[in-house]
């Protein structure tokens, strides 16, 4: 489990979070939902270490990130995958050599128990083909799909993932959305997504945090969802004319 | 303030690059490719503008000496231009160009596409690993190329001197050998040290720091030349005087 006690940061004078509390999930795929600008990326910034909070600190699994040393943060953060808004893969290297890259940094494996690795990862994602291909050659929602078998490579215990689905069309979107789903599930990952597509919420998520002005304004099981009682939350969800459409069916 | 604060974020960036590599053998292969990169393809501009320079300086010192002034001296002044002043300092200033714009663009791609976070989450030292490589690559590959240079540049000007008939091999060989202190080679291969550290690093600076897309990645490059040309100078400068002066 991520534990996240009373971080607050500031940039200047602009306060992006105001202590903030929240606890994500193990086995489970746990949303930060939001407008641009709440403060949902400074957030998943601060719990991965990648920007250091004013005051509160992150813990995972009983291990508190924020105090620990260089060290210590290394193997916390040999634990972590990321999928990235932009994929963030290595352009000089193919995708094979992308998704082998952690391990050749890390593991003591052989070279052929590291190629098997990388397999198996290429194919968890459907990918296989493209082993030998650039970044470059493939589509935005095969990127998303390297990075997130780059992501598992290590067999992380925690797996984050910023805006999955931005600039992919729908269908390949919940393929993304079904794929961190099952791997989830299957890995038994506490896995914190952030995103403002609510389809994408609604398709992949099994709780969520809402985060408003820089505060967690509600967060509860993804069945609450869209009974809950927040004006701010639901002024969110039901921006779309397809979820107040959907909200009028259901009452 | 400003410069106080880029002076202390150099040392601390300089510190995070100096910290041992995670795994040695991931380390010789970027050693090796930014040798390549940074020494081995170089070569050719280096060779061209060195061949051109020696040439130039000959025929310059030619028109300008006559009277009493032996005609030797075109041989002792193209060697002392070349290994004083134009290998050492011009070929790294040129190599600022080239080379520091390279790595800077090339960092600051990769900061702006969230691929120095992507090495950060994974655990690893991102500055050592995308820089180290880089400074030692240049820490020994620009030495070899300004002692290229020397050669080429005092090569092309006897070359030239002989051929238009300023001057007679044997008064250019005699020109280039005389009153010749082995301490000025040392002098210039210590200062290209220097030289190489400061271009490798002050464009890794710009280029890890960018931040914005790609219209601050084009400025993070510029910059990087600027400073590290600005830098170099000043430090040609010091050396000079603490070494010769």
């Amino acid at each position: 489990m991520i534990e996240i006690h009373n971080i607050s940061k500031s940039f200047g004078d602009q306060t992006v979070l105001r202590e903030v509390s929240a606890k994500f999930l193990p086995g489970k795929v746990n949303f930060i939902i939001g407008r641009s600008g709440s403060g949902k990326s400074v957030l998943t910034k601060c719990t991965v270490g990648l920007l250091e909070p004013d005051q509160g600190h992150v813990s995972y699994d009983g291990r508190n990130f924020t105090e620990l040393d260089r060290r210590g943060r290394k193997a916390v953060r040999q634990e972590i995958g990321m999928l990235f808004q932009g994929s963030a893969l290595f352009d000089s290297m193919t995708v094979a050599e992308n998704v082998m890259f952690p391990l050749r940094m890390f593991s003591e494996s052989s070279d052929a128990e590291m190629r098997d690795r990388v397999t198996f990862c290429l194919e968890r994602v459907e990918l296989g083909h493209a082993a030998d291909k650039f970044p470059s050659e493939l589509s935005g929602g095969m990127q998303k799909r390297v990075g997130i078998a780059r992501a598992i490579a290590m067999n992380p215990k925690y797996l984050f993932c910023d805006e999955p689905n931005s600039g992919l069309d729908p269908q390949t979107a919940i393929v993304i959305d079904n794929l961190i789903g099952d791997l989830t599930r299957e890995f038994n990952m506490t896995t914190v997504v952030v995103s403002h597509d609510m389809n994408s919420v609604m398709e992949a998520s099994d709780f969520i945090h809402f985060v408003h002005q820089g505060q967690i304004a509600w967060n509860g099981p993804t069945s609450d969802l869209l009974a809950a009682d927040n004006e701010a939350l639901n002024g969110f969800i039901f921006a779309s004319k397809i979820m107040r459409e959907l909200r009028n069916s259901l009452s | 303030m400003g410069l106080f604060f880029h002076i202390g974020r150099y040392a601390s960036f300089i510190r995070s690059v100096m910290r041992r590599p995670e795994k040695g053998s991931v380390f010789r292969r970027l050693l090796l490719e930014e040798m390549n990169a940074i020494g081995l393809q170089s070569l050719g501009i280096v060779a061209l503008l060195s061949v051109f320079m020696g040439a130039v300086i000959c025929i310059q010192t030619a028109h300008q000496i006559g009277g009493w002034i032996p005609v030797y001296t075109i041989g002792f002044t193209v060697r002392q231009t070349m290994i004083l002043e134009f290998s050492p300092t011009l070929i790294p200033v040129i190599l600022a160009g080239k080379v520091g714009s390279n790595i800077a663009s090339q960092l600051g791609t990769m900061r702006v596409t969230e691929q120095i976070d992507a090495l950060e989450i994974m655990g690893v030292n991102s500055a050592g690993y995308l820089v180290l490589p880089k400074m030692i690559a240049a820490l020994t590959t620009i030495p070899f190329l300004v002692i290229l240079s020397m050669v080429l540049g005092i090569g092309a000007g006897m070359w030239v001197g002989v051929s238009t008939g300023v001057s007679s091999a044997a008064d250019f060989e005699y020109g280039m050998q005389i009153d010749f202190n082995a301490f000025d080679v040392t002098y210039a291969i210590l200062k290209t040290c220097v030289f190489a550290l400061i271009i490798s690093s002050v464009s890794a600076y710009h280029g890890y720091f960018t931040s914005g897309g790609a219209l601050e990645v084009g400025r993070s490059s510029t910059k990087a030349v600027v400073y590290a040309v600005v830098i170099v100078m000043v430090a040609n400068l010091l050396l000079t005087q603490m070494l010769l002066g």
